[in-house]
């Protein structure tokens, strides 16, 4: 080999790890009135980070008490004076940029080239967005003076720790609410070192709340009848189980939940872009994300061609060490995930479809998985059904529009979609009739906090991201 | 580079230079190039690390890559010399530093380069077909070419008709081509697209596959007499053009940005590239040139660095 690349990790040393961390509430670090506690590892080393509180009831209460408490001060400030304080966390995310990329990667398994690049600014990004309109609500498309709705539960995922998170809280404080927020069950620990920035940015006490734990834990947060919202983000599974415990409740809910996007490549599309495009739709996060460009729909005539081209890009991925600046692929982020993504893997194969995978050394500890390709799949597989939540992706081939059309828009989700054609009416054309949230045209996975957010179907109800996303967090004047 | 007759295309494609027609029929078909697209991809490759070993690896491979050049109306026999004496050991305070590839001069100045570097690999490249304009008849620029192969020109860097790419006239710039070709004998042709005048990736990959079916040996970006010069956007486009001709007739075609590479991070960035476009076979000076003056010294003060530990500066290197 010719000019290999010399290891380049990221020093982990911008990050200090506590061994234990406790629940942040009214603005301290409590100890947890009587929960247990759990392990947060590295994914792609197993090597525990730090343990971690599971919030009892009597946590969430004293959580959901301490933002209710929160919110008559919060409320009562001016949009400016909200907007000052987002915009102080803003800053001090981008001062504290590295050490949020590194403590992300390191506890979630994803990329540091990902995470410095596209997660902690998009998280930055975000907090100046809202803290912009905490003082225009008027301009929100809800009449004058709107009111926020009160407390706001939110769950979020493991794929984009910090970003998600940013998704909830800045459109819930710029809109006067408080809110108490649970990270995911394995990816806590840039959601605690957030808490770190919310003191350092004198954030009033109460306004955010952090409380750590699985399942459980979020279903006593979902559950508080002292809460007025519940912000979601994750699986279609556990949004049912929210959506049937708010029912019959007057708490406001959004859900952002599973997809299995089409990425559709027209004869006619920039053929390289367009690989390079696929690639990015389902390899990037290693496939951990919920938009992402999980079945290529490709026209017939252009397949085999594309396919090759494919495979010898996806040879160029460099999976490994997510602290190495030249990984594309990181670690899986748990073993749980890793034996979901093994389990369907599995069924595609018996279900008759070709697989293939990049040639990857795969690391003897933590968690992997090669990118990989699905060929020969029919839309009776369940690898073309189910979301595999990695970086597997299955092709399927079409030969006309409208039957690319059908086929996209054949799944239970519809969350987002790509087109790829250089040719501009066909771009408004499909986009049209495509039963998606989000359209991506000549490009995938790209996020903005101007734009929001959301699915169709089982993918989920309620828009997060720009005007549409203060929208969950407001109710009009009476 | 593949034995064959490079001017003998497969069957599929010589009827594809069988008329204006036919040519500006297939060059249309080609998929377009999504400039978002193309200049994303750059930007992510432009963010790899290179550290320690791949750096030395990198710097000396780099320096083995370079055509020197000079091309000013006040060149003189004594700049060349200089030249050549630079392009032979680049470094005089150390051994071990290697040869670049290549001098390239203008076509009057061969022989002097040639003299100079008599018992040495290093190739005299000889810009002609009147660089750089390109603005004179077919008769004279097989003139300037025939001129720069009988004063013993190995290779030869030529100009399209910028013109006559704008104006739809695509056999001609074809034909130009392979009569350049012929002229060059057994000097190896460099077919310069001077991208800065093409203006959009679709045309850029256009005119590479205008030069590649027509006979080229390398293909080059520009002058260095245009802004923008080489750009990695445009050396992507030309690299996947390069790749796509190789797929349809099994012959590579080599690639040579020309003008703005300046810095040993622009360097690196560009083997990043063709590494991870066109892999290991064209990571070589065979296939792979940098036209540049201003790198290699560059390259040379980042090889001090990473020899001694500082940073020495510019009075430690040669301004020839």
């Amino acid at each position: 080999m010719v000019f290999e690349y010399a290891p380049a990790p990221e020093s982990t040393k911008v990050v200090n790890l506590k061994t234990n961390y406790e629940l942040f509430i009214d603005g301290k670090f409590v100890k947890s009135k009587n929960g247990s506690t759990y392990k947060t590892i590295n994914p792609a080393t197993e090597e525990v980070l730090a343990e971690i509180v599971e919030a009892s009831s009597e946590d969430i209460d004293y959580a959901v008490n301490s933002a209710r408490k929160a919110f008559k001060s919060w409320s009562k400030l001016t949009g400016a004076e909200r907007g000052k304080y987002l915009y102080r966390i803003a800053r001090l995310i981008q001062e504290r940029s590295r050490e949020l990329a590194v403590l992300e990667s390191m506890n979630n398994g994803k990329p540091i080239r990902e995470s410095r690049d596209i997660d902690i600014p998009l998280v930055a990004a975000h907090f100046f967005h809202y803290a912009g309109w905490a003082d225009k609500l008027d301009y929100v498309g809800l009449g004058k003076n709107p009111q926020p709705l009160g407390v706001a539960g939110q769950i979020i995922p493991w794929n984009f720790p910090l970003l998600m998170l940013s998704w909830k809280i800045a459109p819930a404080l710029a809109a006067g609410n408080t809110v108490v927020l649970k990270p995911a069950e394995t990816t806590p620990l840039t959601a605690l070192l957030f808490a770190e920035i919310c003191q350092q940015a004198e954030l009033p006490d109460g306004v955010v709340n952090i409380v750590t734990g699985a399942g459980e834990t979020g279903r006593f947060l979902v559950e508080h009848p002292e809460i007025d919202k519940v912000a979601f983000t994750g699986s279609t599974e556990v949004g049912r189980l929210i959506a049937q415990a708010v029912a019959g409740t007057d708490k406001k809910v959004t859900l952002e939940l599973g997809g299995k996007a089409a990425n559709i490549v027209f004869d006619d599309a920039a053929i390289d872009q367009a690989v390079e495009g696929v690639i990015n739709g389902i390899f990037f996060n290693q496939g951990h994300v919920c938009c992402a460009g999980s079945r290529l729909l490709l026209q017939e005539s252009i397949s085999d061609e594309f396919l090759n081209l494919l495979y010898e890009r996806m040879k160029t991925l460099r999976l490994g060490d997510p602290l190495d600046k030249n990984t594309d692929i990181g670690a899986i982020n748990s073993a749980a995930q890793l034996a979901k993504i093994h389990t369907l893997t599995q069924a595609g194969k018996s279900e008759g479809a070709q697989m293939w995978s990049a040639p990857c050394e795969i690391p003897e500890k933590g968690f992997w998985f090669a990118p990989t390709v699905f060929t020969n799949v029919t839309l009776s597989h369940q690898i073309a059904r189910e979301e595999i939540f990695g970086p597997v992706l299955s092709v399927l081939t079409f030969r006309t529009p409208d039957e690319a059309i059908e086929k996209a828009n054949n799944t239970p989700f519809g969350l987002s979609a790509g087109i790829w054609t250089e040719k501009g009416s066909r771009i408004l054309e499909v986009a049209h009739r495509l039963r998606a949230g989000v359209i991506w045209a000549n490009t995938f996975n790209k996020f903005d906090p101007t734009s929001p957010f959301g699915g169709y179907k089982e993918s989920g109800y309620g828009r997060e991201g720009g005007r549409q996303g203060l929208e969950a967090y407001l109710k009009a004047s009476k | 580079m593949l034995k064959d007759d490079p001017l003998v295309l497969p069957s599929f494609l010589r009827d594809t230079t069988n008329s204006d027609s036919a040519l500006k029929k297939f060059l249309n078909g080609l998929s377009g190039v999504d400039t978002v697209g193309v200049e994303e991809r750059v930007a992510k490759l432009g963010t790899r690390s290179i550290k320690t070993t791949a750096k030395a690896e990198g710097i000396d491979l780099a320096i083995r890559m370079i055509d020197l050049t000079t091309l000013e109306g006040m060149d003189t026999k004594g700049k060349v010399k200089s030249l050549c004496a630079k392009a032979k050991r680049p470094d005089p305070l150390d051994s071990t530093v290697p040869s670049v590839a290549a001098v390239c001069v203008y076509s009057d100045l061969v022989g002097i380069a040639k003299e100079n570097l008599i018992g040495t690999n290093i190739k005299v490249a000889a810009v002609a077909t009147g660089f750089p304009s390109g603005r004179i008849s077919l008769a004279a620029k097989l003139q300037d070419t025939a001129d720069a192969v009988s004063q013993g020109a190995d290779e030869i860097d030529m100009v399209i008709d910028r013109g006559a790419f704008h104006e739809g006239r695509f056999l001609d710039i074809y034909d130009q081509i392979q009569s350049i070709k012929r002229a060059c004998q057994a000097a190896h042709l460099k077919v310069i697209l001077e991208t800065g005048e093409l203006k959009t990736y679709d045309n850029v990959k256009k005119a590479s596959w205008i030069a590649m079916l027509a006979g080229a040996d390398f293909i080059k970006t520009s002058t260095g007499k245009v802004q923008p010069a080489a750009t990695l956007p445009v050396t992507l486009v030309m690299l996947q053009a390069i790749r796509d001709f190789e797929i349809a007739t099994h012959r590579r075609i080599g690639m040579k940005p020309a003008g703005g590479i300046k810095t040993t991070k622009d360097a690196m960035k560009y083997l990043v590239l063709i590494k991870e476009t066109l892999g290991d076979n064209w990571m070589n000076p065979n296939m792979f040139r940098f036209g540049a003056s201003s790198l290699l010294n560059d390259l040379l003060m980042q090889r001090q660095k990473m020899k001694n530990g500082a940073y020495s500066g510019s009075d430690y290197v040669t301004v020839d």
